[in-house]
């Protein structure tokens, strides 16, 4: 494959780069908002709530 | 089997968590599949060259943008007629989605379109209506996560969403209605799509796979909704009682 994507590799990468950011940025926030239930859950749990 | 079961969100919850790996699964085989079809099957374009190859990614997003929209309204008008609180939390965990492969779509248009065009951003019909589709979306979050009742919160972003969704035929039509910088449809439901077999199905098979990603990313996040909502519910009904 030609890595320089016949000198549009800016192009071409930033655009999946930027597709790769977008979904790894929504997978990472599920996650941390998951922690956030489960701590607040556990801080409830905790104060006997 | 009793499917009405599962309009209640205490009941859908455990089904979500059962068939969220059916959809995420495929998406991350099928995302490498179109990936490999995209670049090392699918011939280079004759015109555009290799640069072509951000179409793999751009019109599936510009795609799920439009079409989570509409279930997002469709959603939220359920809700809001029929009083379904699953049908208002499924709107909400829409939105984000949507809102994301919209900016998405944007964001490789214009890196797209400064090779070919030789510019990031025109106010084109097409582009202009697609980022309209955003505004619409980050409105729609905005204007929920303002309203601390939630089954006010739903009604307001039930409008919102279903004014909205006149947006979604006007950018389809807009390469038609006016004349515009961005190309017109290569691929039309009645009619032969005019794209080479091999870039077709490298195109065909991401937008599957962004097709199941968003399913399984929306069942994740509507789990936590209801999580949320659920533990908002208790805490309510302890202060009052």
């Amino acid at each position: 494959m030609d890595w320089s994507q016949g000198g549009y590799g800016f192009y071409v990468w930033g655009a999946y780069l930027f597709a790769l950011l977008a979904i790894g940025g929504e997978v990472l926030s599920l996650h941390r908002r998951k922690r956030s239930i489960e701590h607040t859950k556990s801080a409830s749990a905790v104060k006997g709530d | 089997m009793n499917l009405y079961k599962y309009a209640s969100p205490v009941n859908f919850y455990p089904l979500a968590g059962k068939i969220i790996p059916w959809f995420a699964i495929p998406a991350a085989l099928l995302f490498a599949a179109g990936l490999y079809v995209g670049f090392f099957v699918a011939p280079t374009d004759a015109q555009q060259g290799v640069v072509y190859r951000i179409m793999f990614i751009h019109v599936p997003a510009a795609w799920m943008g439009m079409f989570l929209y509409v279930m997002m309204a469709i959603y939220a008008g359920i809700g809001w007629a029929f009083n379904a609180r699953l049908s208002s939390m499924m709107a909400t965990s829409i939105s984000v989605t949507g809102a994301s492969f919209t900016f998405l779509s944007l964001v490789t248009g214009a890196f797209w379109g400064k090779p070919t065009w030789g510019t990031w951003w025109v106010w084109d019909a097409r582009m202009t209506s697609t980022l309209i589709l955003l505004f619409l979306y980050i409105g729609f979050i905005s204007l929920q996560a303002s309203i601390d009742d939630h089954r006010r919160a739903d009604r307001a972003g039930a409008v919102l969403a279903l004014v909205g969704v006149i947006n979604v035929p006007i950018i389809y039509y807009s390469v038609q209605w006016w004349n515009t910088l961005h190309q017109g449809a290569t691929i039309r439901i009645l009619n032969k799509p005019t794209i080479a077999p091999k870039m077709l199905a490298a195109m065909l098979i991401m937008l599957a796979a962004c097709w199941l990603y968003s399913i399984a990313v929306v069942l994740v996040r509507l789990r936590y909704i209801i999580l949320e909502r659920e533990q908002n519910a208790a805490r309510f009904a302890e202060v009052t009682a």
